[in-house]
């Protein structure tokens, strides 16, 4: 169904790649998601996702607003359960372990897989605390000076507060905040880095700072990025997947339309939703 | 139409009825908050008022100035004062951090539907009126304290002077736990709607980074409301100084300054509480000398409490 | 295909194992702290009861108390008695509060605004005893007690409750209705006495409701003003009434137990009163609360 005109278009298997494409031939997947749907309470947010995000990859998840994106990503780790209507159906295998078997604790699971928000949303603390806070909760208290002058280095944001660690994180900038968060993320040595749409509340300089973090992150860290800008995802991912909005007789959810690398998404998409989202027809 | 002038007529007196009824409700209104303020000023001058017999007779001396003598008209205010601070800091001391648990349990951890509930039922105690609750304190919580809660502390604990002395039914120890009743549904109340008040958003950051539910209250809850829970606390604390009645039933009347929480005591609302009847002449100024010196502790405890509320607010503000 | 190993597993640590039992007796303390307090009052209110079931009998309400050394009797002049303070003085508070907190809300400038509504919070803080001083010395000292005297001081206590609830009910009309109003041509005070008020009517009631309940149960001012009274009933606000709450104290002090067990009974009549009022009132503000936001 195509929601801009609100015409039947004749159902399209979900366009995935059979055999893994080149660049993800000798990489680990890092997670994978089988049948994943995600529902509040009664209405389905987001239904039977199935791929898999691979190692020292950016993976954008791109579509229009309400096709579920952020409930996905907050899927992987875990923050939906601070939702008390939400229930998760299917699997979401970390490195080939569920994360919503019984014995999981989310809190190993975020350890090792981070997050940063849309909104900046640094703690009423000292920029030193905001990095060293989570350091200290989780026992990595040994070089903690070096630790968070290398997570503030990494977030491309040392230069600029090395000289006022102690003044309050309220004092920095839009973008310095966000960047702040990533590094407060990033201190305490996840796996993964999840980043929802997180430059969607910056002006255009802090968003290409931001975006050329991205690019060197990834060679620490495996990111998966939300985005409603498709030009961003095109700048900064690897691979790409495309959400769309699937009605129903309940009303609508998000379903998975196609993923690949980013360049066919935008160039050669293979299935007609995405040609129509990526060339603009609607979203 | 002949009707003209007299619309116009007409309109002309409803507009001077509206300017005058306009001036006349801003006059009425104005009088009154001029009235709660006189009044504010009114009652402290009275107090003083009828207390300068014995201000002038016993100075500032009096606030130093041990024992009560109504035969010999020697008064003196310091056992009052010392126990005051003992029953409403001890009262505060057992009453924040249960306040501030009650709080996060209100806001946190409570399941949904049984959150408002439980949060009524805890107001719901603050309504209780403090002279029931001290009848109560005299006939069953007296009898507890003095038989049995008393003489385990003696039993186990009588090397700390606190728990020295002989168990009796009523005094200092009863009326603390009375105050603790007291303070306990105000201030968690408030502890409540502030940690409710902080942004999902600084809680998730904490959440996703691998904090446990009390790292995250203890990071990110507390500090985020140190101020209001403060002020909250400290309100607390003004009303324990100030309640007389509820403690004037159960602390027995006594004074003299101890150690030990098991004698008999007095505050200041409770002594003139107690000996107002009948009282005349230099011995009723010097109850109204001590409620005075309460007055004065009373308005710096609440002025303080509001200070902080109100930097808080701006520093809320500006944060934003 | 190894990814059981040790780097990604998601086992519990050790050290997250005792993360998670810090947390679990943190939550337990919380849990505790809550319960009690529902406890606390749980007892307070199951003994009272307990006590005085006896002794509520219907003589018990309409007679007044036995002369000394016969049994039975009743509370009526205590119960008369608080019904007179209690109207009296909510009959003096409620306009001034009322207009007080019109002078907060729409003709204060926001400097002097936040002076009442400081006065108000000091006044709201002051012990109840001091008041009871106050008026003492304002007017009985010389000329005797009356129950209209104790009616003033209960109005004084009532006042900043009544005046602050009002003037946060005000604060939540939206600017758009007066602008309504007075765009219509309508002068500043047929909007607020037309208007304003009338939209607020539920607060109000909220708020004259709770300072009622509150001053029900004030024993401190009385003790100064209206606690010497005759054995009878009387409806007379000039007359020195006896009240429930400076009889209760009166009795819970003698060494007699039936003096106690008449307490018991007095105790829960007033208990039973503020605490129907008060949820009475909680709900009335949630009602109202939803109205106005629509």
């Amino acid at each position: 169904m195509n929601p801009d005109t609100m015409q039947e278009v004749a159902p399209i298997e979900i366009a995935q790649p059979t055999e893994a494409p080149l660049s993800t031939a000798d990489r680990e997947p890092v997670f994978q998601t089988r049948d994943l749907t995600i529902s509040y309470g009664k209405s389905v947010a987001v239904a039977d996702v199935s791929f898999s995000m691979y190692n020292h990859l950016v993976t954008a998840i791109i579509g229009p607003s309400g096709c579920g994106k952020s409930t996905f990503l907050r899927s992987l780790n875990r923050m939906n359960d601070l939702v008390p209507s939400a229930r998760v159906e299917g699997e979401v295998l970390y490195h080939d372990q569920n994360i919503y078997a019984d014995g999981v604790d989310p809190v190993e699971v975020r350890r090792r897989v981070g997050m940063v928000f849309q909104k900046p949303n640094p703690f009423p603390k000292s920029i030193y605390d905001n990095v060293a806070w989570g350091l200290r909760v989780l026992g990595m208290k040994d070089d903690l000076d070096g630790r968070v002058e290398r997570a503030l280095t990494q977030a491309a944001l040392w230069d600029e507060v090395k000289d006022r660690l102690k003044k309050s994180a309220f004092g920095l900038s839009g973008g310095q905040q966000q960047r702040l968060c990533i590094a407060r993320a990033i201190a305490v040595e996840p796996d993964v880095v999840l980043l929802d749409e997180p430059a969607s509340a910056l002006d255009p300089i802090a968003t290409s700072k931001i975006e050329d973090l991205i690019h060197e992150l990834k060679h620490e860290y495996t990111l998966v990025i939300v985005t409603h800008n498709m030009q961003q995802a095109a700048r900064v991912a690897d691979m790409t997947a495309f959400f769309s909005l699937e009605r129903t007789e309940s009303g609508g959810h998000g379903v998975l339309v196609e993923y690949d690398e980013t360049q066919k998404i935008f160039t050669q998409p293979a299935d007609k939703r995405t040609e129509g989202y990526v060339t603009g027809r609607f979203g | 139409m002949s009707a003209v002038p007299s619309a116009q007529l007409l309109r002309v007196r409803r507009r001077l009825g509206d300017r005058f009824g306009d001036i006349f409700l801003y006059g009425l209104t104005a009088a009154a908050a001029a009235a709660a303020g006189a009044l504010l000023v009114a009652i402290a001058w009275k107090v003083f008022d009828v207390a300068r017999p014995a201000i002038s007779k016993f100075g500032f001396g009096f606030l130093t100035h041990q024992g009560w003598d109504v035969a010999r008209n020697q008064f003196g205010a310091l056992d009052f004062i010392w126990g005051t601070a003992i029953t409403s800091l001890v009262a505060l001391a057992i009453a924040a951090p249960v306040s501030i648990a009650i709080g996060l349990y209100l806001s946190e951890l409570a399941p949904r539907g049984a959150r408002t509930v439980i949060a009524s039922l805890v107001e719901l105690l603050a309504a209780i009126p403090s002279v029931v609750l001290g009848l109560w304190g005299i006939l069953v919580l007296g009898p507890f304290v003095g038989q049995d809660l008393e003489p385990w502390l003696h039993r186990h604990l009588g090397f700390i002077p606190l728990f020295s002395g002989s168990p009796e039914n009523s005094g200092i120890l009863v009326a603390i736990l009375v105050l603790t009743i007291m303070i306990i549904p105000i201030s968690s109340s408030i502890c409540r709607e502030l940690f409710l008040g902080v942004p999902d958003e600084l809680e998730h950051g904490a959440l996703a980074l691998g904090a446990t539910r009390w790292e995250m209250v203890r990071g990110v809850i507390l500090p985020y409301t140190r101020s209001g829970v403060s002020a909250a606390l400290i309100l607390g604390f003004g009303r324990a100084i100030g309640e007389a009645i509820a403690v004037t039933q159960v602390i027995g009347a006594g004074h003299g300054i101890h150690w030990s929480l098991f004698v008999t005591g007095d505050t200041l609302a409770s002594r003139v509480a107690e000996q107002y009847q009948g009282a005349a002449g230099l011995q009723l100024a010097s109850l109204v000398y001590l409620a005075a010196i309460l007055l004065v502790f009373s308005l710096i405890v609440n002025l303080v409490a509001l200070a902080i509320t109100r930097r808080f607010s701006y520093q809320r503000a500006g944060a934003t | 295909m190894a990814a059981d190993a040790g780097r990604y597993s998601l086992t519990l640590s050790p050290r997250t194992r005792r993360r998670k039992l810090v947390n679990l007796f943190m939550q337990a303390l919380a849990t505790l702290a809550a319960l009690s307090a529902v406890a606390v009052l749980v007892l307070v209110i199951v003994s009272v009861a307990q006590r005085a079931f006896g002794a509520l009998t219907w003589d018990f309400f309409t007679k007044t108390a036995a002369t000394f050394g016969e049994s039975g009797g009743g509370v009526a002049n205590a119960l008369v008695g608080t019904i007179v303070l209690v109207v009296v003085a909510a009959v003096m508070a409620i306009p001034v509060g009322i207009l007080v907190a019109v002078y907060i809300s729409e003709f204060a400038p926001p400097r002097i605004a936040t002076a009442t509504k400081l006065v108000l919070d000091v006044l709201n803080g002051l012990p109840s005893i001091i008041i009871g001083i106050f008026v003492f010395g304002l007017l009985v000292l010389g000329s005797g007690q009356a129950a209209w005297k104790g009616s003033f001081a209960l109005a004084i206590i009532m006042l900043p409750l009544i005046a602050r609830a009002t003037q946060e009910v005000l604060a939540l009309v939206p600017s758009t209705l007066r602008e309504g109003a007075l765009g219509l041509g309508a002068s500043r005070w047929r909007t607020v006495v037309g208007v304003v008020l009338p939209t607020s009517i539920g607060g109000i009631l909220t708020g004259t409701v709770l300072a009622v309940a509150r001053a029900a149960g004030e024993t401190a001012p009385l003790l100064f003003t209206t606690s010497i009274a005759a054995n009878v009933v009387t409806w007379d606000p000039r007359q020195p009434v006896l009240s429930i709450p400076v009889d209760i104290f009166a009795l819970s002090e003698s060494p007699d137990p039936a003096d106690h067990a008449r307490a018991w009974a007095l105790g829960f009549v007033l208990i039973a009163f503020v605490l129907v009022i008060s949820l009475g009132a909680r709900l009335l503000l949630v009602r109202h609360q939803k109205k106005l936001e629509g």
